[in-house]
């Protein structure tokens, strides 16, 4: 990388504004930053437009800090309340047509493999459930089954949130919202199955009021994205205006929802365990020793 | 075992030997496919385009694309093979094999593809693909968003019909609406314009100036399927890369400072400031086409041809396979004593207003022979020599849906303009100029 793009020319210090100040001084480029350490530098997300006490913005802000490289990372994404925050980020964003995000990535990873070869330039998609799974769901599956090498993340709120509230693809079945009446007719799309039959390497489900765990989970998934296959994960992260969630209560509601229909899962290929016990040193992937396999 | 079946020869029931199997191993060195590709040398555009010695080749449209992109150094190809396009895109899958494209694959479809060349130009990479009409139309949205974003790369587009009943048939009408996407827009006649303007047009698209996506068109099948002669530079020599750094916007690749556009999207929000914002970055979008024209003269020898205009009573003004049926038509013209010229544009975008101004002075009358229903060229040459000319305006005679155009169609209209003599194609609604009936004109402009 070129970690200059995001320092001073010299004598030019005092004339940056603060935040940008703050960037280089406080900011996590070179650096291993987590997310148990928020509050003690300075985030590449901070300020947003997004509605008061939005599970969304939290998940993004979480998965910004998670990013193994800050510093080489472009994001993709496409219309929705997502990129209103993305594109706020203090890393390159692409925001390109109406659910074209993974065939801009698909172009865009190869492009960039093809100039800097095997040094990591990490794409993550970030598009809400209809921009991936309904708009979009051509390229997105494609994308999979090409095995493009990047990193898709669905902001699941169950809904069109930035347009107003009507039913996606993504909506529980029975939900009524613009465009459902008399209730969605129906079920949720199930894209973590269609993730894995399309050849997802890695493909996790997530809902943000766990910091720790989403963080592993992006980790793991862009890492696994660098050399080994598409990945994909599927974040809860739900909208609090059109479900008419109290701000106060959005990470109860993450937390029941969690609970009752969007458990934790996650699905490794056998090739991707091996990639990250190997290159990346995750010791509860590396193989068991011998004495330990014939004693179990 | 295996010995013995390399000796036995294969027979059929007739006892004739069978020559279809496949051969017996060959024990020679295995070449490398991409040995030619790697010998390439880069020289710079002026010497592709002008000095290198040129051997004339006979090849149809398709594979005279195919020719230009392996001199092109195209990083990144991306084919749908759309009913039936042309074999361009399969015949750069080719190329591709040989290590003349470094990277290439088969897209989902257009929206797709068009999408994915956004990326790879983002990245920094030098983009190429070709469609027509309906996958055009499909990809028109990823299209018509390229100029904006300031993504250099060049799309073939090999016309053919869009609209309803379904047909393969050629007919150039999916140009009208390429040429308000902001892109520039070239029209090649015939094969050895689709060379030359695919190879020019990846030069001009990435000047810093311009930095704009090159849309090269052409008639389907007319030029895609049929053979012609086409001058060629040996297979030796390439362009010099794309320079990711060279672009007016910075290129995606967390090496360079992202553009403001692509980092927040002030544009959406509904105030002064975003409206302002868009509107000045579309008027420098027309603006960067507007600075196109320097390179399309420099490397093209101008955005249009005039021939035998000097003194000619009549004009006929023509773009893509419409200019070479209008070339016989002037030499039949001439034959019967009628003074006529031909003036054949290349670039609609930017459009050769001056040009057609000057040239047009003088004419009596113009004839816009186009293979489209709609007339787009004709819209264009009247908006283009408004008040600038006194010529009646033929806007026809038209074929489409996949018509040939006999050459005497053009004659005619010539013949009958001049005399006066109502025209037999030409309804008078597309007759245009100071001495007709305007009320006729209007619904022409406005109806079509």
């Amino acid at each position: 990388m070129s970690l200059d793009y995001v320092k001073f020319a010299p004598g030019f210090e005092k004339f940056m504004p603060k935040e940008y100040r703050d960037m280089v001084e406080h900011g996590p480029f070179g650096k291993k930053t987590t997310v148990s350490q928020m509050g003690s530098f300075k985030e590449i997300l901070e300020e947003h437009p997004m509605c008061a006490g939005c599970a969304m913005t939290l998940f993004i802000r979480l998965a910004m800090i998670s990013f193994p490289n800050p510093e080489d990372t472009i994001t993709v994404g496409t219309a929705g309340c997502g990129r209103l925050a993305i594109s706020q980020a203090a890393i390159p964003f692409v925001y390109g047509n109406y659910g074209d995000q993974n065939g801009v990535a698909s172009g865009l990873s190869r492009g960039l493999r093809l100039r800097f070869g095997d040094k990591p330039k990490d794409v993550v998609v970030m598009a809400g459930d209809g921009g991936t799974a309904d708009i979009g769901f051509a390229q997105t599956l494609h994308s999979w089954i090409r095995k493009e090498k990047f990193t898709t993340i669905m902001l699941d709120n169950e809904v069109y949130g930035n347009t107003g509230g009507q039913e996606s693809g993504m909506t529980s079945q029975g939900a009524v919202l613009k465009m459902a009446p008399l209730g969605k007719k129906f079920e949720k799309m199930d894209m973590v199955g269609m993730a894995k039959v399309a050849g997802c390497v890695y493909v996790a489900t997530v809902v943000p009021n766990n910091p720790r765990r989403v963080e592993a989970v992006i980790k793991k998934a862009v890492l696994i994205a660098r050399e080994v296959g598409p990945t994909y994960i599927q974040a809860y992260t739900s909208c609090n205006i059109e479900y008419a969630i109290p701000t106060d209560k959005v990470m109860e509601d993450a937390k029941n929802v969690e609970d009752n229909r969007y458990k934790f899962s996650e699905y490794i290929s056998e090739e991707a365990k091996q990639y990250l016990a190997e290159r990346y040193g995750y010791k509860e992937f590396l193989p068991k020793p011998a004495a330990a396999v014939t004693q179990a | 075992m295996s010995e013995s079946l390399e000796t036995a020869v294969k027979t059929n029931p007739q006892g004739d030997p069978i020559t279809s199997v496949a051969a017996a191993p060959k024990t020679e060195v295995k070449k490398d496919p991409h040995a030619d590709a790697k010998k390439q040398r880069v020289v710079t555009p002026e010497h592709m385009f002008f000095e290198a010695p040129r051997t004339k080749e006979f090849i149809t449209g398709s594979e005279a694309a195919k020719e230009a992109v392996r001199r092109a150094n195209v990083d990144l190809a991306i084919a749908y093979p759309i009913t039936p396009q042309s074999e361009t895109m399969q015949l750069v899958g080719v190329l591709y094999g040989e290590g003349y494209v470094k990277e290439y694959y088969r897209g989902e479809e257009e929206i797709g593809v068009m999408a994915a060349i956004a990326g790879g130009s983002r990245a920094g990479v030098r983009c190429f693909t070709a469609t027509a009409g309906p996958g055009t139309l499909r990809g028109l949205e990823g299209i018509a968003s390229w100029p904006g974003h300031r993504l250099p790369a060049v799309a073939f587009f090999t016309c053919r019909v869009v609209n309803a009943p379904l047909a393969i048939q050629p007919d150039n009408i999916e140009i009208s609406y390429l040429l308000n996407c902001g892109m520039v827009v070239f029209h090649a006649e015939n094969q050895q314009d689709v060379f030359d303007f695919l190879l020019k047009g990846f030069t001009i698209s990435e000047m810093n100036d311009v930095t704009l996506p090159v849309g090269v068109c052409c008639d389907g099948f007319f030029v895609t399927h049929a053979r012609g002669y086409v001058r060629m530079p040996e297979k030796g020599i390439k362009l010099p890369p794309r320079e990711a750094w060279r672009g007016a916007v910075p290129v995606l690749d967390a090496e360079n400072p992202p553009a403001r556009l692509s980092r927040d999207a002030p544009v959406q929000k509904s105030n002064f400031m975003a409206y302002n914002i868009h509107a000045v970055w579309q008027q420098e979008v027309w603006a960067a086409v507007e600075r196109s024209r320097k390179y399309i003269n420099q490397y093209m020898g101008g955005l249009c041809t005039a021939e035998n205009v000097e003194g000619a009573d009549a004009i006929i003004v023509a773009s893509g396979s419409a200019a070479a049926q209008s070339r016989e038509a002037v030499r039949l013209c001439t034959e019967k004593n009628i003074k006529v010229g031909l003036i054949k544009i290349r670039s609609l975008r930017p459009f050769p207003t001056q040009e057609l101004r000057q040239l047009c002075k003088n004419a009596k009358l113009i004839v816009i022979p186009e293979f489209n229903y709609v007339g787009w060229l004709a819209k264009e040459v009247a908006t283009a020599i408004y008040g600038h000319s006194k010529a009646k305006i033929i806007a026809g005679p038209h074929v489409y849906g996949g018509q040939s155009m006999p050459v005497e169609l053009i004659v005619d209209e010539v013949e009958s303009g001049l005399t006066g003599k109502k025209s037999t194609n030409v309804p008078l609604s597309a007759i245009m100029g100071t001495d007709v009936d305007q009320g006729s004109v209007s619904h022409f402009m406005q109806n079509i």
